[in-house]
């Protein structure tokens, strides 16, 4: 489970620049919830995800991860129960280090990092049978550096290691946006069947609308810091881009017009 | 010019370059493998044969007071870590005032006197310029190639460990890195502390080689260490892809800088304008890439053009 309660976070706090990325923010996920998380630029849907993921410190309210308040907690601890894949493919990887060393880093997030080797034999095994799955031919190229990958590639890596070690909540923060259309598919086909095998607590920002109707069994919008929609069950099923259009312009007052939206 | 007293001067170099080598290796742990640029090693690259030689002096067996000055050295790098990740100091402004107090430090060290010599006749010393021409295993150069390749198995193997890999993801991507639950100030300070305890190793090292330490002797410490990463980088970038091989690579290259060093000597370069041609040639070799990518756009450019 997740509770989001009454958070806020004011980015350039008195200044000129002063900007409110998250306004009173209330947001409770059930276990195995696949939310979609959708809104135009600045409408803090990254914010969120960063926020949840402990990039900064909130302003106020609190965030509990199954039980776990993590409101104060550093990043690097938080991660312990965190996935993430970055919109960026060069951001999720060490672009320098072999494809199972990042692996190996991945597997032993949440552990303590000791003195013994960083990869082992059985576990070159394990990965090279979850690479064989991917179906990208990883699998025979696990000694190659992770730069020599393309962004689609990588972007499947930085899945496999988010959910490698299986996370308490996953958050894909607009991780095909930076991909070419087919490849952008397969990413997401990939993140979907993941999901739904691991049964996976799971954010997924999107600026697409029809990804955001497609995927998932929960839709929220988001405008101006605040969630202004939150569809789920029956009623998700029967969304449509118009209704959503529709519905944002009744939440918010403004009418949804959004060339990247509407292009994608 | 006579090419007798070049040969004379080459052993001296190679045993100078090696101790230097052990210093470069501290260098490619934060400049390459961490990517941080640290300032403190001006300051460590004296405080080791600071610490080694009055504790020498002061009646210490040799081994305790190098483990002591590698101890010094890694305190150092402590002090830079924690102004850097506690402070917020970008690195190479943290390096700098850990350099500059150390360089107080350094003096308080050695009685507040510039310099400290260590006589080889009363003292049990490790290495030794005056056995630089000897073919025993006093010979400086034997000795030292023996810590460098230990130190180089060491280091290597620490490299492939849990932790010495998460080291190696924080300065391959700070955000992935935390990302995957590592705990990256905890990584950058444990790599400056490692790499100013090798230099300080070296500067023990160097400090009875040749005598005496001197509150000066690292002065330009990191562009002779950078020289040495870059010669290694240039020359054997596609030769040396193994963790343990690059470091072998960067003490190669400290050698070859002073071999350099006293070939350009030997030409007649007056002593006091080294420091300028070393500073002169680690930029030009640093300012390389860049060059070498702009030329490479115009080229492109012109291509394209010429098809239209």
């Amino acid at each position: 489970m997740l509770d989001i309660v009454n958070v806020k976070k004011t980015f350039n706090q008195k200044t000129v620049n002063e900007r409110t990325a998250l306004d009173s923010v209330n947001l409770h996920l059930d276990e195995e919830d696949f939310v979609t998380v959708i809104g135009g630029n600045g409408a803090g849907k990254s914010t969120l995800l960063n926020a949840v993921a402990g990039v900064w410190p909130v302003d106020s309210g609190s965030i509990v991860i199954d039980g776990m308040d993590v409101t104060d907690m550093p990043e690097h601890r938080r991660a312990a129960v965190l996935g993430r894949v970055f919109q960026d493919p060069m951001m999720g990887t060490a672009a320098t280090m072999q494809i199972e060393e990042n692996l190996a880093l991945a597997a032993r997030r949440g552990q303590r990092r000791t003195l013994k080797s960083g990869i082992t034999r059985e576990e070159r095994d394990v990965y090279r049978s979850q690479l064989a799955e991917l179906g990208l031919g990883l699998e025979d190229r696990m000694t190659a550096k992770v730069g020599l990958l393309s962004g689609g590639q990588r972007q499947a890596l930085t899945l496999l290691m988010a959910t490698l070690k299986k996370p308490k909540l996953l958050l894909l923060d607009e991780h095909t946006a930076a991909l070419d259309p087919r490849t952008a598919a397969k990413v997401l086909e990939l993140s979907e069947k993941i999901i739904r095998e691991n049964r996976l607590m799971t954010l997924m920002v999107t600026h697409n609308m029809k990804d955001a109707i497609r995927y998932g069994n929960r839709l929220i919008m988001m405008n101006g810091g605040k969630i202004i929609l939150d569809v789920s069950g029956e009623e998700k099923k029967q969304l449509t881009i118009e209704r959503l259009m529709e519905a944002f312009a009744e939440a918010s007052g403004e009418s949804f017009v959004n060339d990247r939206m509407l292009l994608s | 010019m006579n090419l007798l007293s070049l040969l004379n001067a080459l052993p001296g170099a190679v045993a100078q370059g090696l101790i230097w080598g052990i210093m470069a290796i501290g260098v490619f742990i934060t400049y390459k493998v961490l990517d941080l640029a640290d300032l403190t090693v001006d300051g460590t690259m004296a405080t080791g044969g600071a610490v080694c030689v009055m504790l020498m002096l002061n009646g210490w067996n040799v081994w305790l007071a190098l483990l002591c000055a590698m101890a010094a050295g890694m305190l150092a790098g402590l002090v830079t870590g924690l102004f850097h990740t506690g402070m917020g100091i970008p690195a190479i402004l943290a390096g700098i005032l850990t350099q500059l107090s150390l360089y107080s430090l350094n003096l308080a060290v050695m009685d507040f006197k510039a310099n400290q010599g260590i006589n080889v006749t009363k003292y049990q010393l490790i290495v030794s310029q005056r056995n630089v021409r000897t073919a025993d295993l006093s010979n400086p150069i034997f000795i030292t190639l023996l810590i460098l390749v230990l130190l180089i198995g060491i280091l290597y193997w620490f490299f492939g460990t849990e932790t010495g890999s998460a080291l190696r993801a924080t300065g391959a991507n700070d955000a992935m890195s935390r990302a995957q639950g590592i705990n990256t100030k905890r990584t950058k300070i444990l790599g400056l502390i490692i790499s100013n305890g090798i230099v300080a190793l070296a500067s023990a090292l160097l400090a009875h080689y040749q005598g005496f330490v001197d509150v000066n002797m690292g002065r330009g410490a990191i562009v002779i260490g950078l020289a040495a990463v870059i010669i290694s980088e240039v020359l054997f970038s596609k030769l040396f892809r193994n963790f343990a091989l690059k470091l072998l690579g960067v003490s190669i290259g400290a050698v070859l800088y002073f071999i350099v060093i006293q070939v350009v000597l030997w030409l007649g370069l007056n002593t006091n304008l080294l420091k300028l041609l070393s500073a002169l040639i680690v930029a030009a070799f640093l300012g390389l890439p860049y060059w070498r990518a702009g030329l490479a756009a115009k080229h492109h450019r012109k291509g394209e053009h010429g098809h239209a």
